[in-house]
């Protein structure tokens, strides 16, 4: 029973993180109705940046938020220089492009660091021992990880629903057109979901890093594809989905990798091709997802 | 007094193919102007052209000032407020937001637009929460003057209102757009295909046909000119 | 015949013969060549697969590669496990395959677009661990790899010397020819099913779906069609790509595979034949274009994924959509004298 509950909030940890790249691909999404393929590997990036600034002397704490920040520019400048041309153009085109990102950054990853094993200092951004309570042991990384998430979910929600520039940017997302014409600069609102994005997935880089180390070039990878099944199972357009399903991702493969042994089914070797049939049977039972909204237009 | 509203010569394309050969019309403030003519004869892209949504060239102006091809954005904050064709409303969100955004460009002025909207369109306060998308046409018509209205605009481009809607709903709205424009001084140019109801509506009009301004003069010599009844009235 | 049907058919048919001429005369390269442009081959067989289902019927599908290993594990099991001589085994895979495509396009009815893309990504990703499942062992071998060397039914066995027709070629050679013996004739059979009723029913369902079903076209038939032809074709590949290296294991099939085709086909233009040439000489000769670049670490993949995002930018309607803008002028010239 208590390593129950010690995989339930290792597994929450864990799709914390898969929730964030969730939301990261789910509001750039909404916003440019683009799938970026290469979210994982920005994450990466802007990570190792933030690794160097730690490496050159900078505090961790002072890395951080620097590295958020340094995330948010570089999503706007992506937004404007890349992806703003293939705006309006075919789905697959788009595609295409942004996986072209994710070959790209990955080099580039690669070319810059290197493969060496690098860590960021321990006990950031949370100190790696536990709490004892009753006999269980609570990690109080996974805690934190899972608070934060939950606070960035609950500011992310207040800025689009109770701000000014929530609206708008849900309005640019919603009818580009009718947004100009009310005066939103709509290419801005665009450019500002990607550097939200790129911000928020900087956090689920920075954690990744400190749940799995060491900090390697090909962390996201696996992430990239729970956080597609989290973010789908949400209706690549629904926030709140694309959190509940990270968050389920990551308990229920938690579990399933825990009580394998008991169940003998191996079901471990084939956590991703269950997260496939997750994902076919949400879509095939609710095409719009859990959580997406089907859309009522009258025709 | 010089007109609200200048266009000269303005032509305008999408891709290759050119829409607007020259057109040149005014409006008056306080005026309502019909722009009529048949499908494809750029009575949209009049507009379209104003708005700064096109590919185009010529001159407009507004109360004296330069805005050939200025961006939407900024064509909103001079005071011109485009309710395009098809309503241009936000469909997923709600009606409140929709309202919301109409007042996006006025500092804290939600609540005097939200009062007009409100005198004019009673039946939006109950509906706050609904999503636009829901609302039956004629409602998503009135959603799309309301939230026009939310702006303070000086002038009202008005697209196609009639299209898709029951002959009540349209007369309705008319009477609702010539209020406007009596009470509050509100300059409105309207483009229909409905050409009776724009011309009872409206002190003069321009005829398009084919990108080019047909024929122009005080609407109601024009209900009366032959070509424009056996082409447009049906008589 | 109109003019404009006129040229297009004359221009059409050089294009193939110097096609044809330079696939077939041009090995005057060594063994790397020939493991290169039989590489390449493979692609152009994938590529023109996806390009019915996607280019034509307008479903994204990112599972191309994962149909590839289906008929490419086909093949390696029935050579190693039944004897079954390997160019036999071509037909079969691609039935293999072609059912496979069929079934994942069945749940693939009830989705958007976007959302048939990520789901087929999601195959993608996971067949290698599917391949590589423990309980699937006595189909696939649970990862492991299939040995196909030296099998007797293979052809050219070891790698020796093949003889066709009183000529004697090298292995690789003997591949070369093959697949690209296959690929033509897979192209005329593409262009065959293209330009008659399943073209244009295709068309119809990717550019309107309401319109073609209001014109009585099946759509569930012809989108699951389109799957299980665009799967077969892929089955070929895969089958090829296994025959070739004569062996098979999941690592021959990773999610990137998918990614690579999909890239070729839209380099080469999507609903358009006549950049898939093209576009399976883009994914194949880049990549080793940019590790001539450079051969450090990361670069050749910075180099390939800038290449590609330029390519997107400055040429969105691939190799075709460029032709077709560049002889826009001349056929409307033709059209309207014709």
């Amino acid at each position: 029973m208590a390593e129950f509950f010690q995989q339930v909030v290792a597994g929450l940890a864990s799709g914390s993180i898969y929730a964030l790249l969730a939301l990261a691909i789910v509001i750039i999404y909404r916003s440019t109705g683009v799938v970026n393929f290469a979210q994982g590997e920005m994450a990466t990036f802007t990570t190792f940046i933030a690794w160097t600034l730690v490496d050159h002397g900078l505090g961790y704490w002072v890395a951080f938020p620097l590295t958020l920040l340094i995330a948010f520019a570089g999503g706007i400048a992506l937004e404007r220089t890349i992806i703003r041309p293939v705006e309006g153009k075919p789905v697959v085109t788009v595609v295409i492009l942004t996986i072209g990102l994710f070959i790209m950054l990955g080099g580039l990853t690669n070319w810059i660091w290197k493969a060496e094993v690098r860590s960021f200092p321990p006990n950031r951004p949370f100190p790696t021992d536990a709490w004892e309570i009753g006999g269980v042991a609570i990690s109080k990384q996974d805690v934190g990880i899972l608070a934060v998430t939950l606070g960035l979910v609950g500011g992310l929600w207040a800025l689009f629903q109770l701000t000014k520039l929530g609206l708008a940017l849900r309005a640019a997302a919603v009818n580009p057109t009718a947004s100009r014409l009310v005066g939103i600069r709509v290419g801005w609102m665009l450019a500002f979901g990607w550097g939200l994005a790129a911000a928020i997935g900087a956090v689920a880089g920075l954690f990744t890093a400190a749940a799995s180390p060491p900090l390697e070039p090909n962390m996201m990878r696996p992430i990239l594809i729970y956080a597609f099944a989290a973010a789908v199972v949400g209706g690549l357009t629904s926030p709140v989905g694309a959190v509940v399903g990270g968050l389920a991702i990551g308990v229920t493969l938690n579990l399933v990798a825990t009580y394998d042994e008991h169940l003998h089914i191996e079901l471990d070797r084939v956590r991703l091709p269950i997260a496939l049939l997750l994902i076919l049977t949400v879509l095939l039972v609710r095409p719009a997802g859990l959580f997406g909204k089907t859309v009522l237009r009258r025709v | 007094m010089a007109p609200l509203l200048e266009l000269h010569d303005v032509e305008a394309r999408y891709g290759p193919v050119q829409a607007l050969h020259g057109v040149s019309l005014t409006v008056g403030e306080g005026e309502i102007v019909a722009v009529l003519g048949g499908n494809g004869a750029g009575k949209t892209t009049t507009l379209r052209a104003i708005s700064g949504l096109v590919t185009m060239s010529g001159e407009v102006r507004f109360a004296g000032e330069r805005i050939t091809r200025a961006a939407p954005e900024r064509v909103a904050r001079i005071g011109i407020a485009h309710v395009p064709e098809g309503r241009g409303i936000f469909q997923e969100l709600s009606v409140g937001e929709n309202l919301r955004l109409g007042a996006y460009l006025r500092r804290g002025g939600f609540d005097e637009g939200y009062e007009r909207a409100r005198a004019y369109f009673p039946w939006l306060e109950e509906r706050q929460d609904q999503q636009a998308g829901t609302l039956s046409g004629g409602e998503q018509q009135m959603l799309a003057l309301a939230r026009a209205l939310m702006s303070r605009p000086r002038m009202l481009l008005l697209d196609e209102p009639s299209l898709g809607l029951a002959p009540i709903v349209v007369r309705e709205l008319f009477a609702i757009v010539r209020e406007l424009n009596e009470k509050e001084g509100l300059a409105v140019l309207v483009v229909e295909q409905n050409a009776k109801l724009a011309l009872r509506s409206s002190s003069r009009a321009y005829v398009l046909e084919v990108g080019r301004v047909a024929l122009e003069g005080p609407s109601a010599e024009l209900a009366e000119n032959e070509s424009v009844r056996k082409s447009y009235l049906g008589y | 015949m109109s003019r404009l049907a006129t040229v297009r058919a004359v221009v059409t048919a050089l294009a193939l013969a110097a096609a044809i001429v330079a696939i077939f005369l041009a090995p005057r390269w060594d063994q790397i060549g020939d493991i290169k442009g039989q590489n390449m081959g493979v692609y152009f067989i994938a590529i023109l697969g996806l390009n019915i289902v996607t280019g034509y019927t307008g479903q994204i599908s990112l599972a191309q590669g994962a149909f590839m290993a289906i008929g490419g594990y086909t093949t390696a099991i029935l050579v190693v496990d039944h004897g079954v001589r390997d160019l036999w085994t071509i037909p079969i895979a691609a039935l293999v395959a072609g059912v496979a495509g069929f079934l994942v396009g069945i749940p693939a009815l009830k989705l958007s677009g976007l959302y048939v893309a990520l789901a087929t990504f999601g195959l993608a990703v996971a067949m290698p661990d599917i391949l590589g499942w423990d309980k699937l062992d006595a189909v696939t071998k649970s990862g492991r790899e299939i040995q196909l060397f030296n099998s007797p039914d293979l052809i050219g066995k070891g790698f020796e010397d093949v003889t066709f027709l009183g000529q004697t070629l090298t292995f690789t050679r003997a591949m070369y020819y093959l697949t690209w013996a296959i690929a033509l004739v897979l192209l005329v059979v593409a262009w065959l099913v293209l330009r008659g009723g399943p073209g244009r029913a295709f068309r119809a369902v990717r550019d309107s779906e309401l319109a073609a079903t209001s014109s009585g076209v099946h759509i569930a038939g012809y989108k699951t069609f389109a799957f299980a032809l665009s799967a077969a074709y892929a089955g070929v590949a895969g089958s090829l790509l296994v025959m070739a290296v004569a062996f098979a294991d999941p690592n021959s099939f990773p999610a990137k595979l998918s990614l690579t085709i999909l890239v070729g086909a839209v380099v080469a233009g999507l609903g358009s034949l006549w950049g898939v040439l093209i576009g399976a000489a883009f994914v194949q000769f880049l990549p080793d274009a940019a590790v001539h670049i450079s051969k450090a670490q990361g670069v050749p993949d910075a180099v390939y994924g800038a290449a590609l995002i330029l390519i997107v930018l400055l040429l969105p309607t691939g190799f075709a959509g460029g032709l077709r803008r560049l002889f826009s002028p001349l056929t409307t010239r033709l059209y309207t004298r014709s």
